[in-house]
């Protein structure tokens, strides 16, 4: 992890003395992946329209943001914790629990309000029992949150087995209900936006805001560069970590609420292998696992990138046995990809 | 509950008073009083009260019970947790060992159903974890990819791989003729003993042998530290990086053989599943830091058994299979508390702290 840490400061030392020489190419070394994400999503967008032709349509950008609003929440969760060298592990978990106990409430007529607020109370309730453990009992964050996502789905499961199904004339699916911006003839060219979408946005903004405005986001990344060095600084590190668990756990139950509500239903097998989607974006975003370097803004870049390779492997045809391998493929050429323009970047 | 532990470690010899701290700071031993403990609530809860019973079976040549079942199924943590164990000790996690095992468990079925010989069978679907081992050994040591985002990669396509394998069917091989070799790998008995778990004790021994008595471990270990420094004395990082991963792969592949042929059947969706996460939970409880650089073969192999103990104890005592994944986090996150520095210096830290309070007192006065 130290040369991790190192190796890319020394280069960074370097670039800063080339940079000097030329003030016009002013891009810092960290940002090489992040912007190369955007740019090889770019080019997947482009190679989806000219084989399919529905990449570009306002239709298809709709439904990518509506359809995957949870996933865009729940890779700004996982940034935290990555960027200190963490993990957070329960979120899928958490989106699960949060699921079965809101409808359960809902299907007994609790007021929808009042089920938002207990869904998120249970969110930070396994973030606060997450940060306990990595803080207090020095646990390492992936047994820990490996233990709250068993814990989580053993409860979930407890509770229900069924797929719970959302009553009708509730106050809830205002997250879901679409509006629409620009109503064109054919439906899928028009723009439209739902709830989920907005508090998407807002909790990307908050997530950029926490991290590059706030001394507890510079803290974050002090942690993520060498904790014992944050410590000596006297950084309050302890207090950080808990506020990181407790905001991926209280993201994960918000994700849970925007999902819940466009689906309609919930169910106690939600949110399998979730927590591996919002790693492979935060990674394909441009953030390294060991932590100390990333932006939450190339996080959101990896959930659109992973939410369209479905639809591209979908379009392609490829049979249902191949599907994860396509799928695994996809990524692998998309970070091989990343890794070279990331090492030409930083030879220049 | 700490005190009470001291109590009982205290009187099983002279060492353990001399060093009682030591002990209790010795994650081998939580792993032995986990198991202890698991074992005698199984012995008080069991409905038919026969937990401990061993019998002679004449039928298979060896031993019986409830306890030589538990064993027969650790033979596959034992396999994936000592692979887990050297890729965490490069600071490494190799997600895919439970997907290799649902590999290679495939490739072993459709071959017996296809009429291969059992032994080639056997032999190309090691090879096949192998080589898969090998993708991961070269993304991240040739590539420099990160680990955690490859053996995910690896995750996601080895079941497909495995579905691919045997068309998305849950090959059967359990009529096929000629296929006794590898049905007695993992159900057979020597010496009264399950095969596997022999078979399974004698890599890790091999392992550690190679690991112990060569540099071999030191080398790991010092790549999981920093891989440029130890580049600079003369050790070659990604050779180290890629055997580890190969190591690996090839061992979930003997799991994998072992899960599939206990029943002669794959199931491509099940087989191996969280099996990955299970293991690097063995490979903690045993002691080793998922930072890296340091490692306790002993330690993932004991963890490897607690692992398999608590899953026959959630059989044993009837919990319900909604509440397994609760269970099971109750009694890890119990273990870890245990073994938390916090709680075995909770007297010592209690007194710090007073000697604090009194200081900032003084200060103040």
């Amino acid at each position: 992890m130290t040369s991790a840490t190192a190796n890319p400061a020394t280069r960074n030392n370097l670039k800063t003395k080339s940079r000097a020489k030329k003030p016009a190419l002013r891009i810092n070394t960290q940002m090489i992946p992040t912007i190369a994400a955007v740019v090889i999503f770019i080019c997947m967008i482009i190679m989806g329209q000219a084989l399919f032709g529905t990449y570009t349509s306002l239709g298809f950008i709709s439904s990518l943001f509506i359809d995957h609003a949870y996933l865009i929440i729940l890779a700004v969760a996982m940034t935290l914790p990555v960027l200190t060298g963490g993990i957070d592990l329960s979120i899928g978990a958490i989106v699960a629990i949060c699921g079965v106990v809101g409808m359960t409430l809902l299907n007994q007529g609790v007021n929808s309000w009042l089920v938002i607020v207990v869904m998120l109370l249970i969110g930070l309730a396994f973030g606060a029992i997450a940060g306990t453990l990595i803080e207090e009992f020095n646990m390492q964050p992936f047994i820990a949150t490996l233990s709250t996502m068993f814990l989580a789905r053993g409860i979930a499961a407890m509770i229900s087995t069924d797929s719970l199904i959302a009553p009708e004339n509730n106050n809830y699916g205002w997250i879901a209900t679409t509006i629409k911006i620009i109503d064109n003839p054919k439906i899928k060219n028009d723009l439209s936006i739902n709830a989920g979408v907005i508090i998407a946005a807002i909790v990307v903004a908050g997530g950029y805001i926490l991290l590059h405005k706030t001394r507890t986001g510079r803290t974050i990344y002090a942690i993520g560069g060498s904790r014992s060095s944050a410590e000596l600084m006297g950084l309050p590190v302890k207090r950080t970590q808990r506020i990181i668990y407790l905001t991926s756990g209280t993201l994960a139950a918000l994700a849970a609420i925007v999902y819940t509500a466009n689906i309609g239903s919930a169910k106690n097998t939600v949110g399998v292998g979730w927590e591996l989607d919002a790693v492979a974006s935060v990674v394909i975003g441009g953030t390294i696992v060991t932590g100390g370097f990333g932006y939450v803004l190339g996080s959101v870049i990896g959930a659109l990138v992973r939410s369209t390779i479905d639809p591209l492997t979908s379009d392609f045809g490829v049979p249902s046995e191949w599907t994860t391998i396509v799928v695994g493929l996809m990524i692998l050429i998309f970070v091989v990809l990343q890794r070279a323009v990331t090492a030409v970047g930083k030879k220049e | 509950m700490a005190t009470a532990k001291r109590g009982n470690n205290a009187g099983t010899g002279i060492a353990a008073r001399f060093d009682a701290r030591k002990l209790l700071g010795n994650n081998l031993t939580w792993s032995v009083v986990a198991l202890v403990i698991l074992i005698a609530l199984c012995t008080i809860f069991d409905p038919s009260h026969e937990f401990l019973s061993l019998h002679w079976n004449k039928n298979t040549g060896g031993l019986s019970g409830p306890l030589i079942t538990m064993l027969q199924e650790s033979a596959r943590y034992l396999m994936i947790a000592t692979g887990m164990t050297l890729v965490i000790s490069t600071a490494g996690i190799d997600l895919s060992v439970g997907s290799v095992m649902a590999v290679s468990g495939a490739a072993a079925m459709q071959l017996l159903t296809s009429g291969m010989n059992v032994w080639a069978a056997i032999l190309i679907s090691l090879l096949i974890g192998l080589l898969l081992g090998c993708i991961n050994g070269a993304l991240v040591s040739i590539l420099g990819l990160q680990p955690f985002i490859t053996t995910l990669i690896m995750m996601l396509a080895g079941r497909g791989i495995a579905k691919v394998i045997t068309s998305g069917e849950n090959t059967d091989a359990s009529r096929v003729a000629g296929s006794e070799p590898l049905r007695w790998l993992a159900n057979g008995f020597v010496f009264g003993l399950p095969v596997n778990f022999l078979l399974a004790l004698l890599i890790v021994i091999l392992v550690g042998l190679l690991c112990r008595k060569t540099a071999m471990g030191m080398m790991i270990e010092s790549v999981g530290i920093n891989p440029e420094a130890s580049r600079m004395t003369g050790i070659k990082p990604k050779k180290i990086l890629f055997m580890v991963y190969a190591i690996s792969g090839l061992l979930a592949a003997v799991a994998g053989l072992f899960a599939t042929a206990s029943v002669m059947r794959v199931d491509v969706s099940k087989t191996g599943q969280d099996l990955e996460m299970y293991a690097i939970l063995a490979v903690v409880i045993g002691g080793t830091s998922l930072l890296g650089g340091k490692f306790s073969l002993a330690g993932s192999a004991l963890g490897a058994i607690v692992i398999a103990m608590i899953r026959k104890t959630i059989i044993t005592l009837g919990i319900d299979s909604a509440a397994t994944p609760a269970f099971f986090a109750l009694v890890v996150i119990v273990i870890c508390v245990m073994q938390a520095p916090k709680i075995h210096n909770l007297g010592a830290e209690m007194k710090r702290r007073r000697a604090l309070k009194a200081q900032a007192k003084a200060v103040a006065a």
